[in-house]
């Protein structure tokens, strides 16, 4: 954690803390029931733990940790899908590197490479494409993972490839979407959130529009945020704001790089290339109507799925949480990281168990890696 | 992955293909313009983007993009993209 000073404008951070203690009781706070608020993304998870954002504010406020990291996310059987492609003969299999230790049912995409399979890691689509170009003799599949941000990205390539005709190229399409798992979280009877704190380059993409239902149905507010600690504080301000006066809204503190339409361009591609499942598996959280996409008919000739015969839900039980396991509870917020029993133990980032402990996004890991181990915190 | 980073575009490489030159703090690569631009792409050259996985999603200005590496690079997200756009590009030099 960071001292104020240390801020890049410590007046301002000095200032946006005595803002949100002032505003705190009025928003309905208390020490006995410390308002929640989620942020839901990952990036703001992990500049939450780097600045100790959580220690800093009032007791009277918390911070829930939301499912905005997607390889926390990502069901174990779909790693075993992964892997069952990767060892097929001809295949070079190419990932995001933050996918390398996602644990599936039985190993990782690491340990399978270990193993001898042909597993490459990659910036962007783009360079898993000229793989392909430069290997016309092998078939090369790409990982497709992430949420709006980077769906364009692989519409983008996946499109590319068609225009080219490189047949050899196909994308294992994994890819999930921002809105429905709040919805999913907000009809969650056990859940109780006061406000949201919206990702900032997901809400790049898709605009503010999509929150709407959020301040509609559920009456609470959202406010997108950047993800610099001086955005984060600013945006909680506007949160307790609307809650001290009754409002619930859908605003945006980050207008000076989200428009409120997103990014036309990329929801164009997105809308070309993706149709929505039917629902998608969650790590920790379940099955999801509507939360994944899927590769319309269009580009069957590039969906690993139809290639590979790896259809989603293919006949294949879910795969099963390691037993004690608690990173669905972690990510509803029912419980912090050290409540686990699992916790700094035998789940860590070198070894993660747990989804949340893989990626310095997940909840669990940033907790570990800033907030100290289980004995400091009970101590 | 999640987070985008911010490249200052260099030169267009292949106005067909939409692809830019981009500089990374020194580290240079190629990115997509698709997202960001139709039509002529020289305008562009000497701009800020905010790049995922190679792709340019937004037109930003230094100033956000100062800050933005800022933050980043508090972070340690901003090292961990460079090294993987190095390590992408090394593997596709590799002889297969």
């Amino acid at each position: 954690m960071k001292y104020i000073d240390e801020f890049r404008d410590p007046a301002l951070a000095k200032n946006l803390f005595r803002r949100i203690e002032s505003l705190v009781g009025p928003a309905g706070g208390t020490k006995e029931k410390p308002l929640q608020i989620m942020e839901i993304c990952g990036g703001h998870t992990h500049a939450i733990f780097r600045y100790g954002l959580d220690k800093l504010v009032p007791a009277e406020l918390e911070f829930v940790h939301g499912p905005g990291c997607p390889v926390c996310v990502l069901p174990m059987s779909r790693v075993d899908d992964c892997i069952e492609i990767a060892a097929r003969d001809n295949v070079i299999f190419c990932t995001f590197g933050d996918a390398m230790r996602v644990p599936g049912t039985r190993k990782s995409l690491m340990q399978a490479k270990a193993e001898g399979c042909d597993i490459r890691m990659v910036y962007s689509p783009l360079d898993a494409l000229e793989l392909a170009r430069r290997n016309p003799d092998r078939d090369v599949v790409f990982f497709g993972l992430g949420f709006e941000t980077t769906m364009p990205a692989t519409a983008v390539t996946i499109r590319k490839a068609a225009a080219d005709g490189q047949t050899n190229f196909s994308v294992f399409c994994n890819h999930i979407l921002v809105p429905p798992p709040l919805r999913a979280l907000l009809s969650d009877p056990q859940m109780r959130l006061d406000g949201f704190v919206g990702p900032g380059h997901v809400s790049m993409i898709i605009g503010t529009e999509p929150y709407r239902f959020i301040a509609e149905e559920f009456g609470k507010p959202l406010v997108v945020a950047g993800f610099e600690p001086l955005d984060l504080l600013q945006a909680i301000v506007m949160v307790l704001q609307q809650l001290a006066e009754g409002r619930a809204e859908i605003e945006n503190q980050y207008a000076r790089v989200v428009p409120a339409n997103g990014n036309p361009h990329a929801m164009a591609a997105i809308e070309a290339v993706y149709e929505p499942r039917s629902s998608f598996d969650w790590r920790g959280l379940g099955e999801i109507d509507r939360s994944g996409v899927k590769i319309r008919g269009e580009y069957a000739a590039y969906d690993a799925e139809v290639k590979f015969g790896v259809g989603y839900g293919a006949g294949k039980a879910a795969g099963r949480e390691p037993e004690g396991c608690r990173c669905g509870d972690v990510v509803k917020g029912l419980i912090k990281p050290p409540a686990c029993p699992k916790f700094g133990g035998e789940c860590v980032p070198e070894r993660p168990l747990g989804a949340l402990m893989v990626s310095s996004e997940g909840a669990c890991a940033a907790y570990y890696q800033y907030g100290g181990t289980r004995r400091e915190e009970a101590a | 992955m999640c987070l985008g980073i911010p490249g200052r575009i260099a030169a267009i490489r292949d106005a067909e293909r939409r692809i830019a030159s981009v500089d990374f703090s020194g580290v240079r690569r190629d990115v997509d313009l698709t997202c960001v631009a139709e039509g002529a792409l020289d305008d562009l050259v000497g701009t800020w983007v905010l790049v995922h996985v190679g792709f340019a999603m937004s037109v930003i200005d230094e100033a956000e993009a100062q800050r933005t590496l800022e933050a980043l690079a508090e972070l340690g997200e901003a090292e961990e993209e460079y090294a993987a756009m190095r390590e992408s590009a090394a593997m596709l030099e590799e002889r297969p």
